[in-house]
Parts: C-alpha cells; structure tokens; sequence
C-alpha cells in the first residue's frame, strides 16, 4: 500500500495555449448546455445562450491570436505527448474555421427565431462541432484527426436533421450520417492500414520513420494513404465522394448548410494538406496524380452539374464542389505558392459562400423549402439591397475581377503554372467559363421580372415575404463579408502575406 | 489431423473481409437500420486490424486505439438511432427508398 502511494502517475505536459480554442468552444457549449438545463424559460435562455456562445467564439478568436504571435515568434508548439502541433498553418485555418463560425452563428440567431427551433441545443451542437474543426487543424496524430472527425461531423449530422418538421431536413440529416458514418470507417480503415505499415499513428513520426526506412512492400502503406484520401474526400466533397452534397446542402437549415460548406471545408483540407505535406512528402509521385484527377473530376462534374440544377441552394453546393477543385489543384501543385493559394482560397471562399447562404436566409418566403429559380425570380427588382447582394456573392464566386474570387482564383492558376501543371490549369478555365454560365444564370434571373402570372404570387404572399426583413445580425454578417471580398479582391496584398506566413508546417 | 498455423496475415485478411461486407453491404442494402449495422460491421473490422497490427508489431499503441474507436461509435450510434428513430416515427417502414425529397 505504502508503495503504491509513492508510485507517481506521470502526466504528460499540456501547454493550455496550444488547445485553448478548442478548450474555450467546448466550455462555451457546455456552459449553454448547463444554461438550457437550469433556466427552463424559453426566451432568456435562448438570449444567455447566444451571447455565450458569442463570448465563446470570440475567446477562440483572441486565442488564436496569441497562438499566432507565440508561434511567429517561438516556433510551432508542439504539446500533448506530440500529438497537437500548433504552427502558422493549422492556426491560419484555424481563424478560417471561427471566422466562419461566427458569421453561422449570428445567422443562425434570427433564423431559428424565425423558424421556431430549439436555440439552445443548435449553438451547443455548433460550437462542439467547431472544435472539433478547430482540433483537426492542429492535429498531429491520425487517431486525432479520426476523434476530430467524429467530433465536428456527429454534431453536424444532427444539425443538418434540425428543423424536425421539415421532411427535407430530415432526409438531408439521415443522408448526411450514413455516407458521414461510411467516410469515417473507411478513413478509419486507412489509419488502420498506415499504422500497421509504419508503427506509428504520429504524422511527424511516420515522416520520421519513412525517411529512415525503405519498406520492403508498399501496398499496405499505399493502400492506407489511399484510404485515408477517400475518407478525407468525403468530407471536403470532392467528385466522386460528392453524392451527399447537393441533398445534404439543399435539405440542411441554411445557416448550418453555410457553416458546413465553409468550415467543414476548411478543418478537411487541413487535415489533407497536413497529411500529405508532412506524413507523406516522399511519396509525391503517387499522390500528385490522383489529387489532380481528383481536382479534375471535382471542377468538371462540379461545373457541369450545376448548370442543370433549378434550385438555388443545389445551385451553390455544386458549386462548392468545383470550388473543393480549385483547392485541390493548389495543393497537389505541393509547392509553397500553391499551398499559399489554397490557403487563401478557403479563407475568401469562407466568406463568399457564407455570404451567398446569409442573403438565402432573408430572401424567400418563411419555411427554408422555396429556393427554385423561380422563387429568386425578380428579387433584385423587388429588394434591390438583397438581390444585388446575392448577384454580388454569386458574381465574386465565379471570378469576376475587384472580388476575391478573382484573385484567388488567378493565385490558384499561376500556382499550377509554376507547378507545369498545363492540361489541369486548362481544365480549371474551361470550367470556370462553364462555372459562369450558371453564376449569371442566377444574376439574371434575379434582375428579370416574373412572368405576368407568377408576378401576383409574391403580392398575395406579401406578409410572409414583409417577415424576411433583414434583421441587425444578418446584416452584421453580410456587411462583414461584403467588406472582406472586396478587400481581398482590391487589395490583396495583406492577405497574400498572412496566407505566404502559414505555409510552413 | 492438419496442424493449422494461425498468422497474423490470417486476421488480417477476415478484417478485409469483413470491412469489405460492411462496405458493399452497406451500398446494397435498402433498409436503414441495416446500413447502419454494416457501419458497425466496418469499424470492428477496423478494430481487429488495429489489433492484428499490435499483436504483430508488438505495440500496444493499436490496442489502445481501439478504444477510441469504440467510444466514438458509441457516440455515433446513439446520434445515429436519434436521427432514425426521428424520422420514422411516423412512417411505416424505414428504408432509403422512401427518402426522395431531395433529388436532381
């Protein structure tokens, strides 16, 4: 007995700075959890929540701060027995990842009142999930990257099934987990396989042991890296994992369709660029080609797909499938500029597509299932702040020059240049000329009157569409994301930089 | 009597196995509530692998990872049943052939 009190238990050292984000977002969600459970009326505990939920998103924010500025000036902080390695890469994404949180969530504030959900449990679920996120772009082991997989997708599988009286919500929801549940048992599979291969689950540590050691047999190795791509594909929907999207975009609650389509993009293309530049450099050759057919695929099925598409939120899911192409094509360039230009790519596409889903939000009737063409028909003519808005976002996402959509766009074409990639920097124009012929369909549609019969629709439903007024949190968020497309698109410079610091791991 | 020497590549080749049935099972299937089995079927054919390699590497770290695997799907069932049980309170049967809402 005396003996087994003396034995210390060693505990390994934990540097709070490197995990405070993720620590500050799962005590905010808790905190909201605890609120719902005391407080039991409706209207001050959806307040305490939201504003708990904002404090917590904002001490995420300030974190990162410190982390950036710890790790410009001290290097990359590596802490839970190396398993969390903070550097200028995973904390760039990191504030990718909250700064799309925060615009989901001030939309989600005047929606779910709108809607009548339960406010509570949504800005719990949300801010878990974007720990989770937050925890994938720091995650140095693969067992970490499959326990932050599960930890931003469980609770976005619920999210997507929200709106409970919605059969399209539902149907997204149940879709949205099975395919959700298959990526992560095959990414699972390949951690499996890469264990087996190299002895360790550490990222650094298999970049060690490759770099030491020459397998005898590459298959188990190459079959795990290949299964580890498929799973990782799911989730940042590039072809042909991308079944799940169009439905999982369209059937989702809005708000939570533009936190998936700009953070869980953000968290997985993390994960990838971290895997493949860190684990698994030397085994460029055979990761180059299947990213680039990959990228290939992602922007022609992408580009092609949308055109035929009536409804505007499927619209823009095929769309984040051609821009999951873009980004991919930056990265398997596996030069500095083009993760550079990836990097840059996801932070001005964050606020691109959130914008496009906040005007979405306030555009159409109350009950989220009317977002054809036709009901988008006209709106620029009848609210011209909003329709000019959603023309703007939709414009920006296909490039047009003064946006950042242009910018990064042209950042993700040179990079492929540089890289000798000729035929995908072919394929990538040829898609975006396609790309915006869908975009303008859109723009058109929302400055063309409505047919004289339709024309009356809207008239008879002139409360339902008087209750869309854009409130004070929508507009915050579109504000916001008007002014950072701009800026990148004008002035380019700092966010080059701030992109050009965080590509190294 | 055949004297059998169970190896490693053995274990290794019924997780295959079993992952594969999960997999394929999974996309074949119509009903929801078996889909949802096969996912269970895939992970435990992850765990075996984790296992197998542990045994053969002679590191526990595999053995350790199963039960991150573990309590992860156990998250995910209870999250999982959730979303079905809410769905098909009030439909007769639970299969995938009815969910066609969304399509394009």
């Amino acid at each position: 007995m005396s003996f087994l009190a003396q034995a210390t238990i060693p505990a390994p050292d934990i540097d709070f700075l490197g995990v405070g984000p993720e620590i500050a977002l799962v005590v905010a969600a808790l905190v909201v959890i605890l609120a719902k459970a005391i407080l039991r009326k409706r209207g001050p505990v959806n307040q305490i929540s939201l504003w708990v939920s904002i404090i917590g998103v904002g001490a995420a924010g300030a974190l990162l701060g410190f982390q950036w500025n710890d790790v410009r000036d001290n290097g990359p902080l590596t802490t839970i027995v190396g398993s969390v390695r903070v550097d200028l890469f995973g904390v760039f994404l990191g504030v990718v990842v909250v700064a799309a949180t925060a615009m989901a969530l001030f939309l989600a504030a005047s929606y779910l009142e709108r809607e009548n959900l339960e406010a509570p449990e949504y800005y719990a679920l949300m801010l878990l999930s974007a720990a989770g996120m937050v925890a994938m772009t720091t995650a140095n082991d693969l067992i970490v990257v499959f326990v932050a997989l599960e930890v931003l997708s469980i609770p976005l599988y619920v999210l997507a099934a929200f709106d409970r009286r919605r059969l399209s919500s539902q149907e997204s929801g149940i879709k949205y987990f099975v395919l959700g549940a298959f990526s992560s048992a095959v990414l699972l599979y390949g951690v499996a396989l890469v264990y087996g291969a190299t002895g360790t689950t550490s990222i650094t540590g298999i970049s060690d042991f490759l770099a030491q050691n020459t397998l005898f047999e590459q298959g188990t190795l190459l079959a795990g890296l290949a299964l580890l791509l498929v799973g990782i594909g799911f989730k940042v929907s590039a072809v042909p994992f991308h079944m799940w999207t169009p439905d999982v975009y369209q059937g989702a609650p809005t708000p939570v369709t533009a936190f998936m389509a700009s953070a869980t993009k953000a968290a997985g293309f993390a994960a990838l660029l971290r895997l493949l530049g860190v684990a698994f450099p030397l085994y460029r050759n055979d990761w180059r080609p299947v990213l680039a057919a990959l990228a290939a695929l992602s922007l022609v099925v992408g580009s092609v797909a949308a055109v035929v598409q009536t409804d505007v939120k499927r619209i823009l899911a095929y769309s984040s499938i051609a821009h999951a192409g873009y980004i991919l094509m930056g990265i398997q360039a596996d030069t500095a500029r083009g993760r550079q230009s990836a990097l840059l790519y996801l932070l001005v596409y964050a606020f691109m597509t959130v914008g496009a889903f906040a005007v979405i939000t306030v555009a159409t009737r109350k009950g989220d299932d009317h977002h054809s063409l036709d009901d988008y028909r006209g709106l620029a003519l009848r609210r011209p702040v909003v329709g000019g808005l959603l023309a703007f976002f939709v414009l920006a996402q296909a490039g047009v020059p003064l946006t950042g959509g242009f910018v990064v766009k042209l950042e993700i074409f040179s990079s492929a240049v540089d890289a000798g990639e000729y035929g995908l920097a072919t394929i990538g124009v040829l898609a975006a000329v396609v790309a915006a012929f869908f975009y303008l369909r859109i723009s058109v549609a929302l400055f063309t009157k409505p047919d004289g019969e339709e024309a009356a629709a809207p008239a008879a439903d002139d409360e339902a569409t008087e209750d869309r007024k854009v409130d004070s949190w929508t507009a915050i968020v579109l504000t916001v994301a008007v002014a950072a497309v701009l800026f990148a698109g004008i002035l380019p410079g700092t966010w080059l930089t701030f992109a050009g610091d965080a590509t190294f791991f | 009597m055949i004297a059998l020497e169970i190896t490693g590549s053995y274990y290794l080749i019924l997780a295959a196995l079993l992952f594969t049935i999960g997999a394929v099972g999974l996309l074949v299937r119509r009903n929801v509530l078996v889909m949802f089995m096969c996912v269970e079927l895939m992970l435990n054919a992850v765990n075996l692998t984790f296992v197998t390699f542990a045994k053969m590497l002679d590191d526990v770290t595999g053995q350790v990872l199963v039960f991150f695997t573990l309590a992860v799907a156990a998250a995910e069932v209870a999250v999982g049943l959730a979303i079905i049980v809410a769905i098909f309170r009030r439909r007769s049967g639970a299969t995938a052939d009815d969910l066609d809402v969304l399509k394009g």
